[in-house]
């Protein structure tokens, strides 16, 4: 063997253990997250890369108890309304910050850049006020009122960058019809929006479904909960006998959803993220 | 970033001649485009601007948690106030000075690990092998999974008595003890350092990843035929290029780490060795229920935001101009 293919022979055997190094790093974690779920608690102290005994003890124990199960429509309600409400006023917003020219639009894009740049917790005692006046808290509607101020700037600002694409024929021949701008908006790029409001849609539900924070701070029973902060509360007796068990059950029952989502949508997801990103 | 802010018209609001010289037909798109983003202006206003007014103006009162209607306006009291022979406020608390440190060194940290492991990453998903689409799949997992869901996941890994880390640092002879990984104040910001690396690093990977494919073939091409080391090329020709668009990822992670709350809250609760300012200021107002004093650290933590983003946005001006194209 030459000293050249040896080289070649090392590169190409130094890539493949990164590639599987790499791999391992990223799936592990959840593969043994997934495990701990299946063990049986009186095996957790036992460390194992597959479990001895399977036992669906834990799922049991996460689904009998009413307010994780609560926790989850919980979740469903808000990211499902959340989306809807950001998604209507992003289509309507961004025609106008797309396709219109104004005075002020620099401006307005610049609040909702500013807006989406905001630290969750320097608005957190001002809209303690605002959700308690309007009798939200400790309620889901406090929750979806709230998360608009992450989803709503992320939908307007990547639903403007798709609708800049659109060619401009598209609209022209719809003015010169007399169209007026609301029927241009659902009769022309509407349709033509679908694959973009996906996208969003489905980075807003991820946004919402994984809110912590306002969650944590402006619901108070158990029964209005949503999924993260119910598995971050869930606890044993002490500190020292936190139910890993369970606690990983419930973590692999909101994840797996995820998970799919994003391996299904992964190539619509990077175009998003890279829209809102790179071209933001 | 500065295409979209830049004025000049997009190409699409060009308008026909005909119909732009046509006023009423302009007159009513303006009129049409300040009524459609009304309601989204309107909504922002009462989450966003609103709230964090009212937020200013707490912070300057002695409002507490249960009644935010009888309150009295302190001044500057919340912020610094000399008082007998001491001084009082945020500004004058060590662990308020701890939080943000604390911050800083998070953030820092973990956003340029973040770039180095995401660049390598993306390197690794831009070569041509087979199990590519597999190997994408499982690294967009971390970023898949909720914040708390990992946070929970690794300190489930962590855990001193049972988790899999020590046991496997133990096995290979790297550590004698097990060692309290989130407990121990020397161990605890390197636990959540890891944890977020961990989540956010598949973010940083596909915008790098997005940016390398948009690079042309044609100089990679004739480095090759130059028998141009392909580490030389990498820092002299894809680095470069994919500047840019790091720059843009680095600042939207930069703004998340600054206001981290979730992996921490999680990991270490409010212990002071890893307390960020977000943490501090939530403790303050809602576990204590002070909120002209929580307020005042969130304000703090507002401006210490702002002011690194100018800083930042200045500092990196020419590269973000670039960033639009690309």
């Amino acid at each position: 063997m030459t000293s050249r293919q040896f080289n070649k022979l090392a590169t190409r055997i130094g890539f493949w253990l990164l590639v599987a190094f790499v791999t391992i790093i990223a799936v592990f974690p959840f593969y043994y997250a997934v495990i701990t779920s299946f063990t049986p608690s009186s095996d957790l102290f036992r460390i194992e890369l597959w479990p001895s005994t399977w036992s669906l003890a834990n799922y049991v124990q996460v689904f009998t108890q009413k307010s994780f199960l609560q926790a989850i429509f919980n979740s469903i309600l808000i990211a499902t309304s959340v989306v809807f409400i950001a998604l209507l006023l992003g289509i309507t917003a961004s025609y106008a910050l797309g396709r219109v020219r104004f005075r002020g639009r620099t401006t307005v894009l610049l609040v909702i850049l500013g807006v989406s740049m905001f630290p969750q917790v320097a608005v957190l005692s001002g809209l303690f006020e605002v959700i308690r006046a309007l009798n939200l808290y400790n309620n889901p509607g406090g929750l979806i009122l709230s998360y608009t101020i992450f989803t709503l700037p992320f939908t307007v600002w990547v639903l403007t960058t798709f609708m800049r694409q659109l060619p401009m024929e598209l609209e022209e021949a719809a003015i010169m019809d007399g169209a007026t701008p609301w029927v241009t908006i659902t009769k022309v790029f509407l349709p033509l929006m679908w694959p973009a409001m996906a996208t969003t849609g489905l980075l807003a539900f991820i946004a919402a479904w994984n809110e912590f924070l306002f969650a944590l701070t402006f619901t108070l029973t158990d029964s209005q909960r949503t999924v993260p902060v119910a598995i971050a509360l869930l606890s044993g007796g002490s500190a020292y006998e936190l139910p890993w068990g369970p606690i990983m059950a419930a973590s692999v029952v909101v994840t797996v959803p995820l998970v799919v989502l994003v391996i299904i949508f992964q190539r619509r997801i990077v175009s998003g993220l890279t829209a809102g990103a790179v071209k933001g | 970033m500065s295409t979209t802010l830049d004025d000049s018209a997009p190409t699409a609001a060009r308008l026909p001649a005909k119909a732009y010289r046509s006023t009423k037909v302009r007159r009513q798109r303006v009129k049409a485009a300040w009524l459609f983003l009304a309601p989204m202006l309107v909504v922002l206003a009462m989450v966003a601007g609103w709230p964090l007014l009212r937020t200013f103006y707490f912070s300057f009162t002695d409002a507490s948690l249960s009644d935010l209607s009888d309150i009295l306006f302190i001044g500057l009291e919340n912020y610094l106030v000399y008082d007998d022979g001491r001084w009082y406020g945020v500004l004058a608390d060590p662990i308020w000075w701890r939080s943000v440190w604390n911050t800083f060194y998070f953030a820092i940290v973990s956003v340029s690990l973040e770039v180095v492991f995401g660049v390598i990453v993306a390197l690794i998903l831009n070569a041509e092998f087979k199990g590519r689409t597999f190997v994408r799949a499982a690294v967009l997992i971390p970023w898949a999974i909720p914040t708390i869901v990992s946070a929970q996941m690794w300190a489930w890994m962590l855990n001193d008595q049972f988790g899999i880390i020590n046991e496997i640092l133990m096995a290979l002879g790297i550590i004698g003890d097990p060692i309290a990984w989130t407990a121990d104040a020397a161990y605890s910001m390197w636990a959540v350092i890891m944890v977020d690396v961990w989540k956010t690093t598949p973010f940083v990977a596909l915008l790098a990843l997005a940016a390398m494919q948009m690079l042309p073939k044609d100089c990679y091409e004739a480095a090759e035929v130059d028998g141009i080391h392909p580490v030389k090329v990498f820092f002299k020709v894809t680095l470069p290029l994919i500047t840019p668009a790091l720059m843009v990822a680095v600042i939207f992670r930069l703004l998340d780490a600054l206001r981290v709350f979730d992996v921490i809250y999680v990991l270490t609760s409010n212990s002071t060795s890893t307390m960020s300012m977000s943490i501090y200021a939530r403790q303050q107002l809602v576990e204590f229920q002070d909120v002209g004093y929580g307020s005042a650290a969130s304000t703090l933590l507002f401006l210490i935001i702002a002011l690194a983003t100018i800083a930042y946005l200045y500092l990196g001006r020419k590269q973000l101009n670039l960033g639009g194209d690309a």
